[in-house]
């Protein structure tokens, strides 16, 4: 290899590369878990919908040869997870939030058991787009080799922020969102309006999911995801329900878990795996910085069982 | 110039009847064959103490509850009216007793969307003009773009009407709807809609605790007790005395304790310096001071919003000061429940179903809330056991007249006048030192009003330190040995009862 030696720029650039990559996935899914939050439901199952979205697009990828069919199942298969927890959330006296993490469990351990048989054989690629063709870089021209899906993602994350504030649909959600009985006083369905969106939302993370297995890393694996679908929704808070700064929020996280083998890359090795950690302990200072027992957080949808 | 006006059908006053409608939850009736009839183009006045059940028939005419039996007639003909959609079909709007408005959606768009058919992709620019043709025509302007939590609970109550104006509806259902208005504010909204069912584009059904209102603006009255229908007639043939004397029947009205005088009574409760921000951060409490002697009542007036709940937030220990401090007797004073128990501190805050009671809790458990951890109770183990809390529970209900339909109900099935006495029970039946009250009688009817006045005033004139923060200026200037005026979170004006007038006091209510 005759790479042309950038020295410290490196990470900063590697970082930045990292952050494309790594935040697709983030992407989607707080994007799903957001529009799921806007209606006042959590779904915390997206973990689990990741994990199979990235499972059946891998499977179908592979036996296909398509990959854009592979994502399509993933989005499927995802719609399919978030209607289960959006019915059973309609039932009397059920919680979101303990049906999310069943729905999580449920996810992984189905996606483990259809997938085994996937976990040696190559399926086809997401292609990429390459925008680096200005520079003569290497590693500019790989930072900026870039998915369709990430395009897809910024082009969602804005029609979401348009469509809340624009359209009938995306007022009838925050409504939902923020005072059933305002809702049901004007004569909508609570629930159904829910189920759709937690619909729709396991439809993005199952998107985010197949990006994992078709892309970056780019294999189906039981290790697959490391937490995304749960940082996602840590992330949605963090982003103040906004899908705009959703899109910001992943960019941060991806950055920060390119953090590790940006530094390996110019060869500081040294507490590879505490750098390797950085998505985690930003989450964890996320929490802890963007709340106050003093104040209520702004933009929480009123009716979010958390914030209730 | 509603979006849904059609010139050349033009939809005039509807008449509105009720047949024999009933409504029955578990074990309770809350309704009983009650038919009235509302002429089209009248200001009709629904009147009933507390928990006689003029919600209930009302939501039932809306098909927001399903009537156990009976039916409604719009026009002479039977109407199916299963779910508010329908109601709305039918051209019957209503503004609920607790607001509807969405309220991280601004005016706008709590006003576009609640029409029938909202547009799939909505032009803001035009809605916006449409908007502001229409408010052009009202009396009473709102801000539009601006999320309607920020908006007062005066401009929200104004925004709820207008929706139903602007929505073209014909029948309009008013549940208490002046009770977070000023006087002045009142006769605004109620002006405005008098003139519209006089000039017969409108029938008004309006749910009332005030006779002022009812008898300025009300052409008829309907009075319910305990569920049924027990009188009614035209305004003008009835007076306020027929119209309370239909409401509680023989009941004897607590007579007012007098006021006892007191010299040199000490400093109970003193307020120092006190800074509060409200959830937004942004300071609303800025550098109060109030010292209030044993056996006094002192009044906070002032225009809801101007920091009055944060301060009643911090005295009952529902959020941290930033600065300042709070002294009893001379000594530092924590809201919390040892040092409010130690230095018998209780108090009644406003919206108590929401501030001072757990919704889904008993009666007798929420009204346990102040004992449960001592004997008799609490046992020496810490075990709490049920028989003395449902005595303690049946005993205060009694003496408070509560109604409710065992200790073992829900507090949140209980109408809103119960809640407030079943809280006022729990306060004020130890000793009390010092005493902190906000609004007490919001949305009370007459007899609990005064009921829970005269509580005020016996615990007063047993020597506690009482702060009473009211927008209703007539509480204050009845209650209250000082007035105080809050304005823009700060305390501007305090003055002895009876050097304080109405104008004076009005002025500082304003900023002045
Ligand atoms: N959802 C419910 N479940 C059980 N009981 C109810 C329910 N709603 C109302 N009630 C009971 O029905 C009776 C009538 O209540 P309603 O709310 O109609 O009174 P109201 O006349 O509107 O009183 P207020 O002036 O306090 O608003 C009350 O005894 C109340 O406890
Ligand atoms: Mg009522």
């Amino acid at each position: 290899m005759n790479e042309t030696d950038i020295g410290a720029y490196g990470v900063p650039l590697a970082m930045l590369a990292g952050a494309i990559r790594v935040s697709t996935p983030f992407l989607f899914v707080s994007l799903g878990e957001c529009l799921t939050e806007k209606s006042g439901r959590i779904n915390l199952g997206l973990e689990g919908t990741l994990v199979f979205g990235a499972m059946s697009g891998y499977a179908i990828s592979y036996l296909t040869g398509s990959p854009w069919l592979g994502v399509l199942a993933a989005g499927i298969s995802g719609c399919f997870f978030g209607a289960i927890h959006g019915y059973i959330c309609k039932l009397p006296k059920v919680n979101d939030i303990a049906i999310g993490i069943a729905m999580m469990l449920f996810g992984t351990g189905l996606a483990f058991f259809f997938g085994k048989p996937f976990i040696q054989p190559q399926a086809p690629h997401l292609p990429s787009i390459s925008l680096g063709f200005w520079s003569d870089l290497p590693q500019v021209q790989s930072a900026l080799s870039i998915n369709p899906l990430f395009l897809v993602g910024i082009v969602l994350a804005v029609f979401m922020w348009w469509a809340f504030k624009n359209t009938r649909w995306g007022l009838i959600i925050r409504m939902t969102g923020d005072s059933a009985p305002a809702a049901l006083a004007m004569g909508y369905s609570v629930d159904w309006v829910r189920f759709l969106a937690t619909t729709v939302g396991g439809f993005f993370a199952g998107v985010g999911g197949a990006f994992l297995s078709l892309y970056y890393p780019g294999a189906w694996s039981e290790g697959l995801s490391s937490g995304q679908g749960l940082m996602a929704v840590a992330l949605v808070i963090f982003a103040r329900w906004n899908p705009l700064a959703c899109f910001g929020a992943a960019l941060l996280f991806g950055a920060a878990g390119a953090l590790g083998p940006a530094l390996q890359s110019v060869g500081i090795t040294q507490g590879y795996y505490f750098f390797n950690a950085a998505p985690y302990l930003l989450t964890l200072f996320i929490m802890i910085a963007s709340v106050s027992p003093k104040r209520s957080l702004k933009g929480a949808p009123g009716e979010l069982s958390i914030t209730k | 110039m509603s979006a849904l006006a059609q010139p050349n059908a033009p939809r005039r006053a509807v008449e509105l009847e009720t047949v024999a409608m009933t409504k029955i939850f578990g074990s309770l009736v809350a309704l009983e064959d009650v038919s009235i009839h509302v002429r089209p183009g009248t200001l009709h006045a629904l009147l009933g103490e507390n928990g006689a059940g003029k919600s209930t028939l009302v939501k039932c005419i809306m098909g927001f509850y399903q009537p156990t039996r009976g039916e409604v007639k719009i026009d002479g003909k039977p109407a199916v009216i299963a779910t508010p959609r329908d109601a709305h079909a039918h051209g019957i709007g209503m503004v609920y007793q607790h607001f509807t408005l969405v309220p991280s959606l601004t005016a706008a768009e709590n006003l576009v969307i609640s029409r029938a058919h909202p547009p799939a992709v909505i032009d803001w620019k035009k809605e916006i003009k449409g908007l502001e043709a229409f408010l052009d025509t009202m009396p009473f302007k709102v801000p539009l773009t601006v999320p309607v939590s920020n908006l007062s609970a005066g401009e929200k109550q104004k925004l709820e009407i207008l929706k139903q104006l602007y929505l073209d509806q014909r029948f309009l259902i008013l549940d208490e709807p002046t009770s977070v208005l000023t006087p002045g504010e009142a006769d605004e909204v109620l002006g405005l809609l008098r003139g519209m069912t006089e000039a017969g584009d409108l029938t008004i059904l309006m749910i009332s605790h005030k006779f002022r209102e009812v008898s300025a603006y009300a052409d008829d009255v309907t009075v319910l007790r305990r569920g049924r229908m027990i009188g009614g007639g035209k305004v003008g043939e009835l007076s306020v005395a027929d119209m309370s004397h239909m409401m509680i029947g023989d009941t004897k009205i607590r007579e007012r304790a007098a006021r006892k005088t007191f010299t040199d009574r000490p400093v109970v409760l003193e307020i120092a310096g006190l800074f509060a921000e409200d959830d937004g951060g942004i300071p609303a409490v800025k550098g109060v001071n109030l010292k209030i002697h044993g056996g006094e009542i002192v009044g906070i007036a002032g225009v809801s919003g101007n920091g009055q709940s944060t301060l009643i937030e911090v005295l009952s220990g529902q959020r941290e000061p930033t600065e300042g401090q709070l002294f009893i007797d001379g000594a530092d004073f924590q809201p919390v429940r040892q040092q409010m128990a130690k230095f018998k501190v209780f108090g009644l805050p406003e919206e108590p179903l929401k501030n001072a009671a757990v919704p889904r809790m008993t009666v007798a458990e929420n009204i346990a809330f102040r004992t449960f951890d001592e004997p008799p109770i609490a046992s020496r183990f810490g075990f709490m056991s049920p028989k003395p809390m449902r005595k303690q529970a049946r005993d205060l209900i009694a003496s408070y007249r509560v109604k409710t339909p065992s200790t073992e109900e829900p507090i949140e099935n209980l109408s809103g006048g119960n809640v407030q006495r079943a809280i006022l029970a729990r306060e004020l039946s130890g000793e009390v030192e010092v005493l902190i009250v906000a609004n007490p009688c919001f949305g009370l009817d007459f007899a609990s009003v005064s009921e829970i006045r005269s509580q005020i005033m016996d615990q007063r004139n047993r020597g506690a330190a009482v702060l009473l923060v009211s927008e209703d200026l007539d509480e204050i200037l009845e209650l209250a040995d000082r007035v105080a005026v809050m304005s823009g979170g700060e305390i501007h004006y305090v003055r002895p009862i009876a050097e304080a007038d109405r104008a004076s006091v009005g002025m500082a209510m304003s900023g002045h």
